[in-house]
């Protein structure tokens, strides 16, 4: 590689909801956030590995993460840095509340816009809502091509990338050109581990927010450390239509939510003694449900 | 004009199943809509499927047939998806939850800037009043598990068009016409909409295998979740499924901890099952893997905590051991069957 390339990964902080317990809705039927805790989300983390890999090989790139969300969003900034990242925007209004993928991608395409990376990297989707979607809407609004669910980047030159896309049933490898926008599939390798040294340097990374925060009691100051900072962003610093951004900008409309409730069927209930199960068994070849 | 554009996927010279039950949905919205099916095909040498696509349903087939669009590739196929949806003006478009609709379904919400729902479990036509008190008549309501699978959200596009959703393979029912309705084709001249840069992304591989596991088409499933404890535990689930005649399948943390292959996940993030039997061996019943298998005529669940909230929806509870059940009723079926 002869050109220093410029990589921004994609990432949302989500709630677990891999490991939602009886206290992840409220009574009312509601989302109980606070009882979730909020992580990096998972292909976002194969996302950066795939960045890390880039950065490793040609020597000569640059990881930035982009994340949108509230400030507390700041971690998973941090995270990326104890992992390898160079540097991070928060992208924090709000104006984007309410954002539906399309106002989300519109609001993330503009940041790139002013980023302007060579190389955009997501993870195909996000754990609380699985659409995939925000993605290739952020390639569209970029009208730069895309290339999802990708296991493994091949190669990479100064001309183009090779990359590895898992599909259902298989396998595709393609190349194409950058600037490009490329999507993460979970089955891709996994995120390095915090390296100590990062862990050193950024332990004290925080926005400007943050650091504004009275209590906040950070051993460095960030005054003067530039390295340090993570960039904040509002509507007004990556500019666009206003209307487009939050839930003026979201076409789709949330009508009604309902909270599951497992409906209570009458139930035989059966022990695992032999007379149970042969009486079940053959029950079942009775009427026909096994032959 | 605006009618019921369906994205019609195509696998080897074949329609996919799921393009056939977007169709066999659409045919009852139109309906109620009083408005025309219509589908749309990308490919080469696929004029021949229309006659299936009348089948079900579809009153116009539009067709781009390219030797370029043999395979799939986002940039080609959404503009002739943009550009033919901007002619148009559908007021609902469906896609396939695939990995294809789902790389080009958001690539054409973001150019028309229409409203777009992911992986719906069901579709519906109804009114809707915002909290303005503007209403509207007649919109797809796009019915959706969200947050993990814990709260079923309805979604609305009141102000764009089209109207877009996905859905995956399983979910709806497949059921072609009696009579297929009188259907013509409508050629799309891609040299007009189609430009070189629209072929940047190249394939240099394609690895594709047969589908070899089907347990959507399984009558009897037996299904693994992360209870059954090991890879070679799970030996006994595949044991059982083999003296039944079953498939199968597995929870998203059976398969997360390897116990078994991705292609077996049932639920939210796998595939959906409708098996006249379902009999599942250490699963908890998250609602994320429920959500894939609530619909089996019968349900037979296998678990040693009297708890655990897949018993709430089975017919049949055994609380146990699965290492003593499972091979029970192996013996017990050898014994009984003929």
């Amino acid at each position: 590689m002869n050109k220093k390339i410029k990589i921004v990964v994609l990432a949302k902080q989500v709630p677990d909801t891999r490991h939602v317990g009886k206290d992840a809705m409220t009574p009312e039927g509601t989302v109980n956030r606070a009882a979730l805790p909020a992580i990096f989300n998972p292909e976002d983390m194969n996302a950066l590995e795939q960045a890390l890999r880039i950065k490793d090989k040609t020597g000569n790139a640059e990881v930035l993460l982009l994340t949108m969300g509230p400030g507390r969003a700041a971690d998973i900034i941090r995270e990326g840095l104890f992992r390898g990242a160079d540097g991070g925007v928060l992208l924090t209004d709000r104006k984007f509340a309410g954002a539906d993928t399309l106002a989300t991608s519109y609001a993330i395409s503009q940041a790139v816009k002013k980023i302007n990376p060579d190389l955009i990297i997501a993870g195909r989707q996000a754990i609380d809502g699985d659409t995939a979607q925000v993605g290739p809407q952020v390639a569209e609004k970029l009208n730069i091509p895309q290339v999802t669910y990708a296991e493994e980047i091949l190669d990479i030159t100064d001309e183009k990338l090779v990359i590895k896309r898992r599909l259902e049933r298989g396998v595709e490898t393609v190349s194409a050109p950058m600037p490009l926008l490329v999507t993460v599939h979970a089955t891709a390798a996994p995120c390095r581990p915090r390296n100590a040294k990062q862990v050193m340097k950024y332990k004290s990374a925080r926005t400007a927010s943050e650091d504004a925060l009275p209590e906040t009691c950070y051993f460095l100051p960030l005054e003067g450390n530039d390295q340090l900072k993570i960039v904040e962003w509002g509507v007004n610093d990556i500019g666009g239509d206003e209307n487009s951004f939050g839930s003026a900008g979201s076409p789709t409309k949330v009508k009604k939510v309902e909270n599951i409730v497992f409906q209570a069927k009458e139930a035989k209930k059966l022990t695992a003694s032999e007379e149970d199960i042969d009486s079940l068994i053959v029950e079942l070849l009775t009427n026909h449900t096994i032959g | 004009m605006n009618n019921i554009i369906v994205f019609c996927e195509t696998d080897n010279g074949k329609l996919c199943d799921v393009s056939l039950e977007l169709l066999t949905k659409g045919r009852v919205l139109a309906e109620t809509l009083n408005c025309d099916l219509e589908a749309l095909l990308i490919g080469h040498n696929v004029a021949n499927l229309s006659e299936e696509l009348y089948q079900y349903g579809a009153k116009t087939v539009h067709l781009a047939d390219d030797p370029r669009l043999e395979f799939f590739r986002t940039l080609p196929y959404a503009a002739i998806t943009i550009s033919l949806f901007k002619e148009e003006q559908p007021q609902i478009a469906l896609f396939g939850a695939t990995s294809i609709g789902r790389d080009l379904a958001p690539r054409v919400s973001s150019a028309l800037h229409s409203g777009l729902t992911a992986d719906c479990t069901s579709l519906e036509i109804g009114d809707h009043k915002d909290p303005k008190g503007n209403e509207w008549k007649n919109l797809l309501y796009q019915i959706r598990p969200a947050f993990g699978g814990n709260i079923i959200a309805t979604i609305v596009n009141p102000e764009h068009r089209p109207q877009m959703a996905t859905v995956r393979e399983g979910v709806m029912k497949k059921e072609a016409l009696a009579t297929p309705v009188a259907g013509s084709v409508k050629a799309i001249n891609v040299n007009n909409v189609l430009m070189d840069t629209d072929f940047v992304v190249e394939i240099i591989e394609r690895q594709i295998e047969e589908k070899k596991i089907d347990i959507k088409n399984s009558q009897i499933i037996v299904a693994g979740g992360y209870g059954v404890g090991s890879k070679e535990n799970f030996k006994l689930v595949f044991d059982l499924a083999k003296v039944l005649g079953a498939e199968v399948g597995a929870s998203r943390a059976a398969v997360d901890a390897g116990f078994t292959d991705h292609e077996r996940q049932i639920g939210q993030t796998g595939v959906t099952v409708r098996p006249k039997l379902f009999i599942s061996v250490g699963i908890s019943g998250q609602i994320q893997h429920t959500a894939g298998m609530d619909q089996s005529a019968m349900i037979i669940s296998i678990n040693n905590d009297p708890a655990a909230p897949i018993h709430q929806i089975a017919d049949y509870s055994i609380i146990g051991d699965l290492n003593e059940v499972l091979p029970k009723m192996i013996a017990s079926y050898k014994k009984h069957s003929k």
